[in-house]
C-alpha cells in the first residue's frame, strides 16, 4: 500500500503549503475563468505542479492527464510540458499569468507524448520558444496524425487548434543545456532512449529538484514506448543521483523517490523476465500477453489499458537480444 | 537464379507503383472502380467481393474450419503489431496439401498482407506473423489446396491506425541494423513433435503512408517483398509480403514430426532491390 502513503502525504502537503490559485482571483475574474484555470500546488518555493488526472484522456477530464510544471526565477519563467491540447496550453499560460507577472521565456517539452506535447501551439503563437530533445522533432513528425486525430476523437471541440509544434531549441545527449531564469538555473539533459527516444530531464539547482516527467510513473502504470532495456539502464543511473526530490510525469511527488524508482524497476524487470521466458520456449506475442506480469495488476492504475501493450513492445525488443 | 530474375522484375513494377503499393495494385484500382456499383451490398461486403474476385476469380470458397484455425486478438493492443497465427487441422500429404495461403486484411489500404506458397512435401502445422491493422476489419486466411479447392477462415479485429502509425521507437537504431536476420530456435524447438523456427528480419517496412513534417513528403514505401526459405536446399516456403506486415517482419513456421537438423537458407528481397541472404545451421536441441 505504498501508493496510499504517497497520496496521503501529498494531500497533506497540498493543504498545508499550496497556493490555491483561484483564491488570488477577483470574484468576477474567477467566475469568468474558473473553468479554465489549472489547479497548481507549490511543491517548493517557485516550483508549481499541476497533477494530471489518473485516467486516459477523455472529454470529462479534457485531456488534462499529465503533470505540468511552472518554475519561476527572479527574472523569467519556464514551463515544463504544455498539456494535451491547444486549449490546455492556453489555460496553462493564463494560469501562469496569475502566479507571476514575469514573462514565460521557455516551454520545455519533456517528450513526444500527446498529453505533454500537444498544448505547445498556445506557446508558439505567443512566440515562446519550445525546447526539446534533439530527437523530438523527428518523433513528432512521424506521429503527427497518429497523435492529433485521437485527441480530436476524445475531446471533440475542446481539441480545436491542437497541432504538432516542433521544438525551436534542441538538447543533445552529452551536452546539457542551462536555462537561466534569474537566480535560478535549470539544467536540461537529453537522456538515451528509455520511456521514448526523446526524454528530457530538468534539474532545478535552486530547489535541488529533478523533474523526471515520464521517466517515472507513480501509481499509474509505466508505458514502454522507447526501449525497455534502455529505460532500465537510465533508471539505474538516475537512482544514483543525489537530489532531494523528483517529480514524476504522472502521479504524486513521492516522499521516498528512490523507493518509487525501485517499484517501477520491479515492474519493468518483471516484464523483461517474463517475456524472455516466453521467447525461450518458442511462444509469441499472444502467449506473452496472456501470461506475463499479470501479478502486478493490483499495483498499478490503468493496468488493463497499457500492460498488454507494454508486453507487446517488450517482446518486439527482446526477441532481438 | 531464375527466381531472382523474377523477383527483380517484381521489384521494378513495385517501384513504379510506389504510391499504389505494389502487391495487388490492380486490385486497389478494382476496389476504387467498384465503389459505384456496390449500392446493394454493404461497403464491407463489396470490398471483400473485389478482393476475392482479384485473388480467386469465380471459384467457390468453402468454410475452412475443419482444415485451418486462425488466431487473432479481438482487439489489437498495438495496431502496428497485431499477432496472427494460422494452424492446420489436417495432415498434409503429397496427395493433399495447401499450395497457397493468402492472408487478407479487408479494410487495409493494401488488403493482401501475404501470399505463401508451399511445394507440398512437408506437413507444416503453424505459421504466425505480425500485421498492421488500419481499421476495424475482417482478417482472413484463405487456403488453396493442390486440387484447386479453396477454404477460408476469418476473424474480426478491432484496431485502427496501424498502417500510418510509426511503430519505430528508435529509427536510428533500426536504420543501423537494416537487413539483419535472426533465426530463433526455442529451447524446446522440437518438443511436442513440432519443429518451430522464428525468422526475424530487421526492416522498417515503411508503408508509404507516414508523413514527414520536416520534409513535407510522405516517407517513401520501402518494405520486404519476397522471402524464400530453403531447408537443406529444398524450398520450404516462399512468401510475397506487403505493407500490411509489421516493421521487422517475423515469420514463425512449425513442421510436424521433423528432426530440425541441417540448415535453413533465407533469401529476402525488398522494394528498393536490396537482397539479404543468410544461412542458419540448425543445431539439434534434443
Amino acid at each position: 500500500m505504498i501508493h496510499h502513503a504517497y497520496l496521503t502525504t501529498n494531500l497533506a502537503m497540498s493543504t498545508r503549503a499550496c497556493i490555491l490559485l483561484l483564491a488570488l482571483l477577483t470574484p468576477s475574474a474567477q467566475a469568468q475563468s474558473a473553468a479554465d484555470a489549472l489547479q497548481f500546488v507549490e511543491i517548493a518555493p517557485g516550483v508549481y505542479l499541476r497533477h494530471g488526472a489518473m485516467e486516459v484522456a477523455n472529454a470529462g477530464n479534457r485531456g488534462h492527464i499529465a503533470n505540468l510544471g511552472v518554475i519561476v526565477g527572479d527574472e523569467r519563467v519556464a514551463v515544463i510540458d504544455a498539456g494535451g491540447s491547444y486549449n490546455e496550453g492556453k489555460a496553462l499560460l493564463d494560469t501562469v499569468a496569475r502566479i507571476t507577472d514575469l514573462p514565460v521565456a521557455w516551454l520545455i517539452v519533456t517528450h513526444m507524448h500527446p498529453d505533454h506535447a500537444l498544448g505547445a501551439a498556445a506557446f508558439a503563437e505567443r512566440g515562446i520558444p519550445v525546447v526539446g530533445h534533439v530527437n523530438l522533432a523527428d518523433a513528432l513528425s512521424r506521429r503527427r496524425d497518429a497523435y492529433v486525430k485521437p485527441v480530436i476523437e476524445a475531446l471533440g471541440r475542446d481539441a480545436d487548434g491542437t497541432r504538432v509544434v516542433l521544438p525551436d531549441v534542441t538538447v543533445m545527449p552529452g551536452r546539457d543545456v542551462e536555462l537561466d531564469l534569474g537566480g535560478r538555473v535549470l539544467q536540461l539533459r537529453a537522456q538515451p532512449t528509455a520511456h521514448t527516444n526523446n526524454d528530457l530531464t530538468v534539474y532545478d539547482t535552486k530547489a535541488d529538484l529533478l523533474w523526471l516527467s515520464d521517466l517515472l510513473f507513480v501509481e499509474r502504470i509505466p508505458v514502454v514506448d522507447g526501449s525497455l532495456l534502455g529505460w532500465l539502464a537510465v533508471l539505474e543511473v538516475l537512482s544514483q543521483r543525489n537530489v532531494s526530490r523528483v517529480v514524476p510525469g504522472h502521479g504524486p511527488v513521492p516522499t521516498d523517490w528512490k523507493a518509487a524508482i525501485a517499484r517501477q524497476q520491479d515492474y519493468l524487470e518483471g516484464l523483461a523476465r517474463g517475456v524472455r521466458e516466453v521467447i525461450r520456449h518458442g511462444g509469441g506475442i499472444a502467449q506473452a500477453v496472456a501470461s506475463v506480469g499479470l501479478s502486478a495488476r493490483d499495483r498499478w492504475e490503468l493496468f488493463d489499458e497499457y500492460h498488454g501493450r507494454n508486453v507487446t513492445a517488450a517482446f518486439a525488443e527482446l526477441e532481438w537480444e | 537464379m531464375q527466381t531472382v530474375a523474377h523477383m527483380r522484375s517484381a521489384v521494378v513494377s513495385a517501384l513504379r507503383a510506389r504510391y499504389t503499393h505494389g502487391l495487388l495494385r490492380v486490385l486497389a484500382i478494382a476496389c476504387l472502380a467498384s465503389l459505384s456499383h456496390a449500392a446493394q451490398q454493404s461497403p464491407e461486403d463489396a470490398r471483400w467481393g473485389d478482393i476475392r474476385q482479384a485473388l480467386l476469380g469465380e471459384r467457390a470458397i468453402s468454410d475452412g474450419a475443419a482444415l485451418l484455425a486462425l488466431d487473432t486478438p479481438a482487439r489489437a493492443l498495438d495496431a502496428a503489431v497485431v499477432p496472427v497465427e494460422i494452424t492446420t487441422r489436417f495432415e498434409q500429404t503429397a496427395q493433399r496439401y495447401i499450395h497457397k495461403l493468402y492472408l487478407v486484411i479487408d479494410q487495409n489500404p493494401s488488403p493482401v498482407a501475404a501470399v505463401f506458397e508451399f511445394p507440398g512435401d512437408r506437413d507444416w502445422t503453424r505459421i504466425s506473423t505480425r500485421v498492421r491493422v488500419n481499421a476495424y476489419t475482417d482478417v482472413r486466411a484463405v487456403a488453396e489446396l493442390n486440387d484447386g479447392s479453396t477454404f477460408m477462415v476469418k476473424n474480426f479485429v478491432k484496431a485502427s491506425g496501424g498502417c500510418s502509425a510509426p511503430a519505430l521507437k528508435d529509427p536510428a537504431a533500426a536504420a543501423a541494423q537494416l537487413g539483419r536476420m535472426k533465426l530463433l530456435l526455442p529451447d524446446d524447438a522440437a518438443a511436442d513433435d513440432l519443429f518451430l523456427t522464428r525468422l526475424m528480419i530487421r526492416h522498417p517496412n515503411s508503408s508509404g503512408m507516414q508523413f514527414d513534417q520536416v520534409t513535407r513528403h510522405f516517407i517513401p514505401a520501402d518494405y520486404v517483398r519476397n522471402i524464400e526459405v530453403r531447408y537443406n536446399d529444398q524450398l520450404l516456403y516462399k512468401v510475397a509480403t506487403d505493407i500490411s506486415i509489421s516493421e521487422n517482419p517475423m515469420i514463425a513456421f512449425g513442421l510436424r514430426n521433423d528432426p530440425g537438423k541441417g540448415e535453413l537458407d533465407v533469401r529476402v528481397l525488398d522494394t528498393e532491390g536490396r537482397q539479404f541472404e543468410k544461412r542458419f545451421p540448425l543445431t539439434s536441441t534434443q
